[in-house]
């Protein structure tokens, strides 16, 4: 019986994430995998346990859960949507704390009540300690990053990767120690308090703006020692939804890498933030300044208009005054898309999700080839707040750390509008020519300001 | 090595269903699409909070009056379950956002 709702759960969970495939069926699919983790928690609550005494202990479960479900809804109900990034980081370490607390209680068992104590057995505990170790040490710090706490960047030590290497080596030296001490639990203490280290120090050298890529790596670790947990408590649902979120995190790893066009490594040994300053190209040219009524006359009497929205559109909190905008153009029979590069915002799809909270139809949104194709037929592209995924230097300048990162192709167009606080280069750290092309012109200001400005000229012109 | 090994025989069905998950994982990651890549983590993220079944075993199987691993055991259960609970919500919060909109 018991064993058929298992077999049930993990199914909700593998369709629900199938279902996640596409908008429309999304939402279904996220319900269906929550009703089979539900599933699952009910079942484990009453099956029976082989070999083992069971004892009611419904205290000590129902009160966690209760807690855990006022906190968790309380945060994702009153979160912003630019702070997702932020949160899925915090969450995914409680993940991983928590299989570092449940592998710690079976090592401890092993050593001071008599428990199971393969080789095999204890050299999964061990991993899960490890790894869960650093997915929540360093979550904590990619949220500290993301978040912008100063301190979170002065974490790097000189020679940083030569004492990581030699942190891991000592993680291994102690688990062989405690082996051949027969399972002296100080060793454990030490172990864990290693790899807690080396969660911080594994993140510490990695750039801010390169937090998404490290969150959907740590997201895969939880995964896996969520599955290694599966094995220790022989539980064939937890090894599944493990494995999933293993491969979820590990795909998403490599796509992103592959949208900055860097490897795994490079973006671990943190190449981006040191490097990025070594183009010394002189720019040339002026910078031409587009007036308020110039840019909402050129926009209210073009035919096709393409939006490239960045973080600085999202960090300005000004998604809705863009899709008003929107809106006054499409009465005006302007069309207006979105051109949504694959790291816009802070993570992949969270520049779709800030639209979407904003009521832009998703169908307005195109991704980076469709839109390079679109470019020269387009009357004017609006850069709003995005700057390296616009940098034609990723083309042609073989020097620049840009290189070779796929980007959108803005300057193709009739004109290019860029609306941006400053001439300050963007996070790659890195000029961008595209400022200083025949056909674009910059739109200075914080971008809800500027669009503020944009979008009354427009309603006088409208009227 | 041989300890390898010997795990391998002794739990082989096992390691099929570990195989075949990790084939089925990549499968149905990689048909999502980009614009859904931040809910998609955050499912995955909430899913990963499964390990919160190892801690309600714990707990099963521990006497009442062992407060050494209940405590622990039912943090990790209430770490756990945060993930669990909150990841599920916010994913559902930002999914009902990609609402198709009626044209008018």
């Amino acid at each position: 019986m018991f064993n058929l709702i298992f077999l049930v759960a993990a199914f909700s969970l593998v369709w629900g994430l199938r279902l996640q495939s596409s908008p429309e069926s999304a939402k279904k699919g996220n319900m269906l995998a929550s009703l089979g983790m539900g599933l699952a928690i009910i079942a484990t609550l009453f099956f029976e346990i082989r070999d083992t005494e069971t004892y009611n202990n419904l205290f000590w479960i129902v009160i966690p859960i209760i807690l855990s479900f006022t906190i968790g809804t309380y945060v994702a109900k009153n979160i912003q949507m630019t702070s997702m990034p932020q949160m899925v980081s915090i969450f995914n370490g409680l993940g991983g704390l928590s299989a570092v607390f449940l592998s710690f209680i079976e090592l401890y068992k092993i050593s001071f009540l008599s428990g199971e104590n393969s080789i095999s057995y204890q050299i999964i505990l061990l991993l899960s300690l490890f790894i869960g170790s650093i997915a929540f040490t360093g979550s904590f710090l990619a949220f500290a990053k993301l978040d912008g706490y100063r301190w979170s960047e002065k974490l790097t030590l000189p020679y940083q990767h030569i004492i990581n290497i030699v942190l891991f080596l000592v993680v291994i030296a102690l688990s062989y120690q405690y082996f051949t001490t027969s399972n002296d639990f100080n060793f454990i203490f030490l172990i864990l308090g290693v790899s807690l280290i080396y969660g911080i120090f594994f993140v510490a050298p990695i750039g801010g703006a390169d937090m998404p890529v490290v969150i959907s790596l740590l997201n895969s670790f939880t995964g896996i020692t969520a599955a290694l947990t599966g094995i220790i408590f022989s539980n064939n649902v937890m090894l599944l939804g493990g494995i999933l979120v293993g491969a979820a995190g590990t795909i998403l790893t490599v796509l992103m890498c592959k949208a900055m066009n860097r490897s795994l490594l490079n973006v671990i040994i943190g190449g981006f933030s040191s490097s990025g300053k070594s183009s010394d190209k002189e720019q040339s040219g002026d910078v031409k300044e587009i007036s308020d009524s110039d840019f909402a006359i050129q926009l209210f009497y073009s035919s096709n208009v393409i939006v490239v929205p960045g973080y600085g559109l999202a960090v300005a909190q000004a998604q809705k005054l863009c899709k008003e905008i929107q809106e006054i153009l499409e009465t005006n029979d302007v069309e207006v898309k979105y051109a949504i590069h694959p790291v816009a915002g802070r993570m992949p799809g969270h520049m779709n999700v800030l639209l979407a909270e904003a009521d832009v139809d998703y169908s307005k949104l195109i991704e980076l080839d469709e839109a390079n194709q679109n470019f020269n037929s387009t009357d004017i592209a609006v850069v709003v707040g995005a700057n390296d995924v616009v940098n034609p230097d990723a083309i042609d300048d073989t020097g620049s750390p840009l290189y070779g990162m796929p980007i959108l192709k803005v300057w193709e167009s009739s004109n290019v509008v860029i609306l941006k606080r400053s001439m300050n280069p963007g996070y790659a750290g890195v000029q961008n020519p595209l400022f200083y092309k025949d056909n674009s012109k910059m739109y200075f200001g914080d971008a809800k300001e500027s669009l503020q400005r944009l979008s009354s000229e427009l309603k006088t012109l409208s009227n | 090595m041989e300890i390898l090994f010997d795990y391998i025989i002794e739990n082989e069905i096992f390691i099929y269903l570990l195989l075949f998950t990790i084939i089925l994982g990549f499968e149905v990651i990689s048909k999502v699409p980009t614009i859904l890549h931040t809910p998609l983590m955050s499912g995955a993220n909430a899913i990963s909070g499964i390990v919160v079944l190892g801690a309600i075993i714990l707990i099963r199987q521990t006497e009442p009056s062992n407060l050494t691993v209940l405590i622990p055991a039912s943090m990790a259960l209430l770490v756990g379950s945060i993930n669990v609970f909150g990841g599920f919500f916010v994913t559902d919060r930002m999914l009902g956002m990609f609402k198709k909109k009626k044209k008018r």
